[in-house]
C-alpha cells in the first residue's frame, strides 16, 4: 500500500499544475507598465484633428484608455457595454484609434455609437508602441496621478467590469 | 532573316526594363544585427514565433523600430530595455535570472540532484540485501544434471 502513496502524490500534483496551467490564458502577457506613469504622447482627435490632447490634461481624473480601430472585429464585442458604461458616467472613457484610417474609425462611432469623451488617432501606431499594445483592444485604467493602476487586454467583459475595474475606479476617485 | 534580327533588336529595350533585384535592405550589416536581435525575441501576437519570423502588423513594426534604434546608435542593450520596458521579460526568449525566475533556471537542476539522490539511496537499500547465496547441496546436484554430467 505504502509503495503506491508515492506515484499517486506524484500524479496528484501534476493534476494540479495541469489544472493551474490549463486555466491560465497565455494571451494575457503582464504589462510592466502597471504602477509606472502612463507613456506621454500628444495626438491629434478624431474629432477635430486640429486640437490635441495629452495625458497631462487629464491629470486629476480617472480614466479608461480603451486602444481600438475600425479593423478590429473583436473592439466591437465591447462596443456596447463601452456605450452602456459611458451612459452610467462612472468614469471617463478616452479612446485611441490605432494604426487605423481616420476616416473609417468615425464611420463606425457613427453607425454605432460614440463611448468616448474624445478618440485620439495613433496613425503609425507609435504611442501604442510605448503602451505595450500587442493586440486590440486593450484597455487601461490611470489615476488622478497620471499612474497606470489596470490593464486588460481583450474586449472588456461585464465580468472584468464589475469584478475588477469598477470597483478599483471606486477605489481610486475617492 | 535580316528582318528577324531588326525586330529582335527592337525587343531589347523592353527586356533591359525588367529592372534589377533590388538589395533586401539598405544597410545589409545593420539588417544582420536586427535580424540576430530579434531571433531571441518573442512576437507577442503570434507568441511562437520570434519577432525576426513573423509576418504579423505589430512584429514588422517593431522590426522596423529596432532599425531605427540601431540606426541611431543605440546597443544591443538599450534596444533590449526599451522593449521590455513595454513589454515585459515576455518579449525575451531568455529570460533574466531573478527572484521570479529561479524556479525556471534552477528547477531541473534541484529536480536531477533531487532524483540522482532518491537514486543512491535506492541503490544502497538494495545493497544491502544478501545477493551471494551459496547454492544447497540440492541445487548443485541439479546443475550438474543439467549441464549433462547425469548422462
Amino acid at each position: 500500500m505504502k509503495r503506491f502513496l508515492i506515484p499517486l502524490g506524484i500524479f496528484i500534483v501534476l493534476v494540479g499544475f495541469l489544472a493551474v496551467g490549463l486555466r491560465l490564458d497565455p494571451r494575457e502577457v503582464p504589462s510592466p507598465l502597471v504602477g509606472k506613469p502612463a507613456p506621454d504622447f500628444k495626438l491629434a482627435l478624431l474629432s477635430d484633428p486640429a486640437k490635441q490632447l495629452s495625458p497631462a490634461d487629464l491629470r486629476g481624473k480617472v480614466w479608461l484608455f480603451n486602444v481600438w480601430a475600425s479593423w478590429c472585429a473583436s473592439c466591437r464585442q465591447e462596443h456596447d457595454l463601452l456605450l452602456d458604461l459611458s451612459r452610467q458616467g462612472g468614469v471617463l472613457i478616452y479612446g485611441m484609434d490605432y494604426k487605423d484610417q481616420p476616416g473609417d474609425a468615425q464611420a463606425v462611432l457613427n453607425r454605432y455609437g460614440n463611448p468616448y469623451v474624445e478618440t485620439v488617432v495613433d496613425l503609425d501606431g507609435r504611442t501604442g508602441m510605448n503602451y505595450g499594445v500587442y493586440g486590440v483592444p486593450e484597455t487601461y485604467l490611470i489615476d488622478k496621478n497620471g499612474i497606470i493602476r489596470y490593464k486588460h487586454t481583450g474586449p472588456v467583459t461585464v465580468e472584468i467590469l464589475s469584478k475588477k475595474i469598477l470597483p478599483l475606479v471606486k477605489e481610486l476617485q475617492q | 532573316m535580316r528582318l528577324w534580327m531588326i525586330f529582335l533588336a527592337l525587343w531589347l529595350p523592353f527586356a533591359a526594363m525588367a529592372g534589377e533585384a533590388r538589395p533586401v535592405a539598405e544597410d545589409p550589416i545593420l539588417e544582420q544585427r536586427m535580424i540576430g536581435l530579434s531571433e531571441n525575441l518573442r512576437c507577442l501576437v503570434c507568441q511562437n514565433e520570434s519577432l525576426a519570423g513573423s509576418r504579423a502588423d505589430l512584429a514588422q513594426d517593431l522590426r522596423q523600430e529596432i532599425r531605427e534604434q540601431m540606426r541611431a546608435g543605440k546597443s544591443d542593450e538599450q534596444v533590449i530595455d526599451y522593449l521590455t520596458q513595454r513589454y515585459g521579460d515576455f518579449v525575451l526568449y531568455n529570460p533574466p535570472v531573478k527572484p521570479l525566475t529561479w524556479l525556471l533556471w534552477f528547477g531541473p537542476f534541484a529536480l536531477l540532484i533531487g532524483a540522482a539522490g532518491g537514486l543512491y539511496a535506492y541503490i544502497k537499500r538494495r545493497g544491502d540485501r544478501p545477493v551471494d547465496e551459496p547454492l544447497s547441496e540440492e541445487e548443485k546436484k541439479r546443475v550438474a544434471d543439467l549441464l549433462g554430467n547425469g548422462r
